[in-house]
Parts: C-alpha cells; sequence; structure tokens
C-alpha cells in the first residue's frame, strides 16, 4: 500500500475492514504525518498520539474479531470546539486554555461509538468567531494550497482551518468542524475539501462549546461528497441532552451518492451576483449550472430578494447570542481568572479583557450593544424579523426548485493579514453561506474548479431542510462533473 | 446614530469587558463602521412580521422533573481556578 494517508474515507474504511492494513499503521502514517508538518501549518493546537495507537490497537481488535462499527479504525481530527474528556478543549481561546472537559460532546461520542481513532485537536478561530483563522489564540493556520504567482502563506479560511487544512493535507482522512455563518462551508472551498452543514437539529450542540446557539451546527470536512455523506451520518443523531435536537432517524446518506439527478429542478439565485465578484467566480458557477443542465437538472432562475440582508442580520443576531452565551466566562468556575483585582467587577472585566482576544471582544461588544436598553428593539427584534424574511424567501421557492446553486466563496483563499484592514470586509467573506444558517437548511461545498493563481474554488448546494439527501446526491453529481481539483503539492 | 466614546465605556461596562481609555476611540470608530453597514436593514418592510428566533418547527420537548444527574463534585471542579473542601474558592465579594 503506497500512502496510506492520502485515502478517502471510505476507502480506508473499506481497506481496514479487508484486513489490508491495520489501523495501528495508517493511524502512525497519520501521526508522522502531523509531527512533520504541523510546525509549519499549525493545524493541531493539541495532539493525542499515544491515545490515537491505543484506540487504533482497540480497533484492530474488533475488526480482528468481526464486530467493527461504521468508521472503525479510522484517525480523524477534530476542532478544537468539541469537548472530548481528558483532551484539553480551547475554542481557540486563551480564556480556556487549560480546561480539560470531564466529558465528552455528543458528536465526538457518535464518532468514537462507531470505531474511529482521534488524532488531536484543530486549530480554529477563537469561538469560532472568524473567516481566516487568524483570530486564534494559537496563531493562524496555514493553507497547503499556494498561489502560483506568490510565496506567500495563504489562509485556509475560518473558523474551521484547522480542520480544512488538516484533511487537505494529509493530516487526517476527516475532520469534524462547526458551522455558524459559513464556517465548514468556507474553508472547504479554500482547500479543496467537501464541507457539509446539516440541518439546525441534526447534529447535537451538546458538548460543542457555543458561539450562537441559534445557528450553530456540526458537520464534516472530508476529501469526497462520499466522505461527507459516511461520516455526517455518523456524527448526527436524536439527542435529548440538547433541547434543539430533532427527535428524528437519520437517513442513511450514502445511499444518495451517485444516485441519478436527472429531472431535479435546480434553482439559481439571482440576488447571489454580488457586486465586485470576480469573474472567475461567476465563470464557474456557470460552469457548474451548465454540469447540472448536462446531467438532466432543470434550472430554474429563482429569487431570494432579502439575500442582501443575510450578512447585517447575522452581525446582530450571532454577536447578541455570543454575548449571553460567552456571559459564563466570568473568572469563577472554570477558564481564566485575572490575579490581583480590586473588586468583583474589577474581577470579571479584567478575566475577560485578558482571556478574550480583540474579534471577540468586537463582537461581545457589538451584542451588548444591540441588547442593550433603547436598542433592542431598532436592532435585535428588527433583525429577527428579517430573519423571518430570509427564511420566507427560501419556503417560497421550494415548490419550484429541489436545491440550489450558488457559489461557496466570493474569492479564492486569500493571504494571511489581507483582510484584517476593517471587519466589515473580512465578514463578506460568508456572504453566500450565512443565509443558510439563518434559515437553518442543509448546505454543502464541493471543490469544482482552480482559479489562474492555481487556487481552489467551491460550489454550494444548498437544500430544504431535513433533506441532505438531495444535497448530498446534487454535490456527488458536480463533484463527478468537475473530475477532481487535485491536491496541494507538498512544500511543508 | 452614531457611537461615541461615552457609550463604548457604557457597553463595554455592560459586556464586563475591561477597555482602556485609549481604546474607546478607536473601538467606536470600529463600531460605526459596522453599525452603519448594519442600518441597511432599515430599508427592510417588517411590519406584522413575527421575529424569528428558532430554526426549529417542533415545541421544546418536556420531561420528566427528576434528578438524571450527579454527584460529581470533583468532575464539576476539576477546571475551577482555585477551590478547597469541594467549594470554589472566589476573592472577597463583601467587604
Amino acid at each position: 500500500m503506497s500512502d496510506l494517508t492520502r485515502l478517502t474515507l471510505k476507502a480506508a474504511v473499506d481497506g481496514l475492514k479487508a484486513k489490508a492494513f491495520s489501523s495501528e499503521e495508517i493511524t502512525r502514517a497519520f501521526v508522522a504525518n502531523i509531527e512533520a508538518a504541523n510546525p509549519t501549518l499549525n493545524a493541531y493546537v493539541v495532539t493525542t498520539p499515544d491515545k490515537a495507537i491505543d484506540m487504533a490497537k482497540a480497533s484492530d481488535a474488533r475488526i480482528a474479531a468481526g464486530t467493527a462499527g461504521a468508521l472503525e479504525g479510522a484517525p480523524l481530527g477534530i476542532k478544537d470546539l468539541f469537548c472530548t474528556e481528558g483532551v484539553q478543549t480551547t475554542a481557540g481561546s486563551n480564556m480556556l486554555r487549560g480546561f480539560v472537559p470531564p466529558y465528552e460532546s455528543t458528536v465526538t461520542s457518535n464518532l468514537w461509538r462507531d470505531g474511529a481513532v482521534m488524532l488531536g485537536k484543530l486549530n480554529m478561530d477563537e469561538f469560532a468567531m472568524g473567516s481566516s483563522n487568524e483570530t486564534s489564540a494559537f496563531g493562524p493556520v496555514v493553507n497547503p494550497w499556494k498561489s502560483k504567482n506568490s510565496n506567500a502563506d495563504l489562509t485556509p479560511g475560518g473558523s474551521s482551518g484547522g480542520s480544512a487544512s488538516a484533511v487537505a493535507a494529509d493530516l487526517c482522512l476527516a475532520a469534524t468542524a462547526s458551522d455558524t455563518g459559513g464556517s465548514i462551508r468556507q474553508p472547504a472551498a479554500f482547500t479543496g475539501t467537501v464541507g457539509i452543514k446539516p440541518t439546525y437539529g441534526r447534529a447535537s450542540r451538546f458538548g460543542m462549546v457555543a458561539f450562537a446557539s441559534s445557528l450553530d451546527q456540526a458537520g464534516p470536512i472530508t476529501r469526497t461528497v462520499e466522505d461527507a455523506a459516511l461520516m455526517l451520518q455518523s456524527m448526527c443523531s436524536f439527542d435529548v441532552k440538547d433541547s434543539t435536537s430533532l427527535d428524528i432517524p437519520t437517513p442513511d446518506w450514502s445511499a444518495s451518492v451517485g444516485k441519478s439527478v436527472k429531472g431535479l429542478r435546480i434553482g439559481v439565485p439571482r440576488e447571489y451576483v454580488v457586486d465586485g465578484m470576480p469573474a472567475e467566480i461567476q465563470a464557474l458557477w456557470d460552469q457548474g449550472v451548465a454540469w447540472l443542465r448536462d446531467a438532466g437538472c432543470e434550472i430554474v432562475d429563482i429569487s431570494l430578494p432579502h439575500t442582501k440582508y443575510a450578512l447585517p442580520t447575522y452581525y446582530i443576531v450571532a454577536p447578541a447570542e455570543a454575548s449571553s452565551n460567552l456571559a459564563r466566562y466570568d473568572g469563577m468556575r472554570f477558564g481564566h481568572r485575572a490575579e490581583n483585582t480590586k473588586s468583583l467587577t474589577d474581577l470579571y472585566e479584567t478575566s475577560r479583557a485578558e482571556g478574550f482576544g480583540k474579534e471577540v471582544q468586537r463582537r461581545l461588544t457589538i451584542g451588548a450593544y444591540v441588547l442593550s436598553a433603547g436598542f433592542y428593539d431598532a436592532y435585535y427584534v428588527r433583525a429577527l424579523k428579517v430573519r423571518r424574511r430570509i427564511a420566507e424567501d427560501f419556503d417560497n421557492v421550494w415548490d419550484q426548485v429541489d436545491a440550489i446553486l450558488t457559489p461557496s466563496t466570493p474569492s479564492a483563499a486569500f493571504a494571511i493579514g489581507d483582510k484584517q484592514i476593517d471587519p466589515v470586509t473580512m465578514y463578506l467573506n460568508d456572504v453566500f453561506t450565512v443565509t443558510a444558517n439563518l434559515a437553518g437548511l442543509p448546505g454543502i461545498s464541493v471543490p469544482a474548479g482552480i482559479d489562474s493563481n492555481g487556487l481552489p474554488l467551491g460550489l454550494q448546494v444548498i437544500g430544504k431542510a431535513l433533506d441532505e439527501a438531495t444535497v448530498l446526491q446534487v454535490g456527488a453529481a458536480l463533484e463527478q462533473a468537475a473530475g477532481g481539483v487535485g491536491k496541494a503539492e507538498r512544500w511543508w | 446614530m452614531a457611537i461615541d466614546a461615552e457609550t463604548v465605556r457604557k457597553v463595554a461596562h455592560l459586556a464586563r469587558i475591561k477597555t482602556p481609555d485609549d481604546r474607546l476611540e478607536p473601538l467606536a470608530g470600529e463600531l460605526n463602521g459596522i453599525m452603519a453597514w448594519i442600518d441597511q436593514l432599515n430599508e427592510v418592510d417588517v411590519v406584522g412580521v413575527e421575529p424569528m428566533t428558532s430554526n426549529v418547527a417542533q415545541p421544546l420537548r418536556l420531561r420528566d422533573d427528576v434528578v438524571t444527574d450527579g454527584a460529581k463534585v470533583e468532575a464539576v471542579l476539576s477546571n475551577a481556578p482555585k477551590s478547597a473542601d469541594g467549594f470554589y474558592v472566589v476573592p472577597k465579594v463583601v467587604e
């Protein structure tokens, strides 16, 4: 077997079951890759090689005994947002440096139940607030892809930048990620990987460090759509420990991958043509439309009139919810506590000023502002009303279309440091992804092309609530038509 | 609606984030930029629209009001900045 670390998750699971190689073998190969690459790419904030080898040996024993699970022996990376029992979980923040959860998140519990192996915890924007991984207290993650014309380090996107970079650079077979405004799909697009956010309520939020609870949803970043279906199926479950968890069965999504898309109606929303969108993004989108038409889909021009209001709505709703969620970091029960403070208020304020980075402080300030007396109705309540308008836009088109095709991002990966000039420029990265969070809909980003600088670009498919099956089906058709975007050449 | 340094001081206090005086003006500038961009929401007609607080159509579940977990003092305190004898230790807050 040549290079086990370059296999798809599906091929690895099949190879393990067929005993073509052992879990210990593939796990050791990943551990070696991580040791060599991580000083440069900074994808992992914690590595757990000993735990990984132990889990791999246990998997090998289960495979030998004929009791293998759906992901038996497959080495995965875990975004540092998921609580992992006995392994530091920080959400990329100094506030939680040294925090070791005494319990396991439901999503990761499901993966271990199915036999997966944990390689370590993956870097991310602090509390998932960012689109470039630059807000992490552990420093930015580097994208394995480089522009043809420059040697500058590029961002893998965010907030799941560590997850995307690790999957693209062969530092795990697949990774968990989370998506509040595009944090799975944008990094996937920037790294030539696949990322899917399921319908809100499919994956339990129990044990996920909270950012904006009405928007946060877990999902995988993988190398193929087939892998995404396989891993998402394991991650999702009904969970009594999450009050918004949906009490419905998780379908067999793998069965949707490879199914013909003939006859499906695909919506192309005219409002997703945004000012200043690069010609290459429009060309990729047109190409996606052509591929689906060739595959027998009916292309329907649709209107989602409130699209332009989605990002400003998000930048009220998400900071408001964060302001409430992150109130728990008060320096008392866990997290950072400042020394030598003069009063209780001083202790709270200094602990939070020391523990939170600049972007988190900025968003908590916005959140407190829009929730404060006198502004609550003008900002927060108005945003919730516009949010309903955005959700209704989607409701109004589902009788005409089965899924919607858009670009994943308004650009390819940019250089680290490039968009720090002003916050709004950075926020605009999520212009195509954030609507699905506000409306709670499933969305996938699939690598679909390479731009003139040699960087990967993604197309997004948005589906009806609970219709991940169609999203995966259309995603797989795009993936097949695109014929793969290849991988970053190893320079690290 | 312009945000001035004094407003930032007030809001930073509401958020319980210590903000040095020399940061108030720059923060006011940033927040004004963000809020000016957000102000486009005023263009949307929201008359009669019910605020959307959740994506989940199902009503919140109820469960029996019984103890389902507990007796984990050690686990609960395991990440405390300071603890003693099964209690959190916090600085003196009452003079």
